[in-house]
């Protein structure tokens, strides 16, 4: 029996892993909907992630003035008890979406990145907790060939 | 230029791990010529997982809107000295890359 016991839960285990990955790999799919819109309110349809409030406990830090728009670092803290998940937009970009990232089994609501900037945009971040999905933005001006301006 | 190695460290901050990876990739948007006014194809990665001790704790889709050689930080609730932080890619044309790194 002592033998047996952890060989069953190995094969329970394997049997699980085989079951749950294709689900798994299924929801983290890629967004083509909403990577592929080319306005704001295309890709918040895309995410079905419109009708966020603005709320201050959505906090955006980055440079006021981006002197290189190719390396826009932006940090990102959602201070909203329980979210899941955080969706990153540079509204003016061809294509506005630049992230969702989901958070769950510890991971804070929490994320720097460095994004492409084409021009002067609003950054807009939605977290969403609890089904509710609550919204901040901020001005980033970008000076083209960082001359200064 | 193409996709290749990463680098990452993962510390222990004030009650949470703090972890910091670079991703060496082009991330092409599609829109950028060569010298022969040629358009350069869409190349770009399209997820990123993170995973502590095996768990996949964050789950990211990104677009082409992000930086070259892209660089994120995370954070993870607690851990400890020694836990596992496995940071991987998937990118548009299915290249796939990840490491791994000790809580330290």
């Amino acid at each position: 029996m002592t033998v047996m016991k952890p060989m069953r839960r190995i094969l329970l285990g394997a049997l699980l892993a085989f079951f749950f990955k294709p689900l798994a790999a299924l929801a983290a799919s890629w967004n083509k909907d909403a990577f592929g819109a080319k306005n704001a309110a295309d890709v918040l349809k895309g995410l079905g992630a419109s009708g966020a409030a603005p709320s201050k406990d959505v906090v955006i830090e980055a440079p006021q003035i981006a002197e290189n728009g190719a390396v826009v670092p932006i940090e990102i803290v959602s201070n909203v008890p329980g979210t899941t998940s955080i969706v990153v937009l540079i509204e003016k970009n061809p294509f506005p979406l630049a992230g969702v990232f989901e958070f769950m089994d510890g991971a804070l609501p929490f994320v720097r990145l460095n994004v492409k900037m084409g021009e002067t945009s609003d950054v807009r971040v939605i977290a969403e907790a609890g089904g509710r999905r609550y919204t901040a933005t901020k001005e980033i001006k970008v000076t083209i060939g960082g001359c200064g301006g | 230029m193409a996709a290749g190695p990463m680098k990452m460290r993962a510390t222990l901050g004030a009650g949470y791990t703090d972890v910091r990876v670079l991703m060496t990739h082009p991330m092409e948007t599609g829109q950028r010529k060569d010298s022969d006014g040629k358009l350069i194809p869409l190349h770009f990665i399209q997820q990123v997982t993170v995973k502590l001790n095996g768990r996949t704790v964050v789950e990211g889709q990104i677009s082409q809107g992000i930086s070259r050689n892209p660089v994120f930080s995370f954070r993870i609730k607690g851990g400890a000295k020694g836990d596992r932080i496995e940071v991987s890619w998937l990118d548009n044309n299915g290249e796939t890359n990840k490491t791994e790194a000790a809580v330290a």
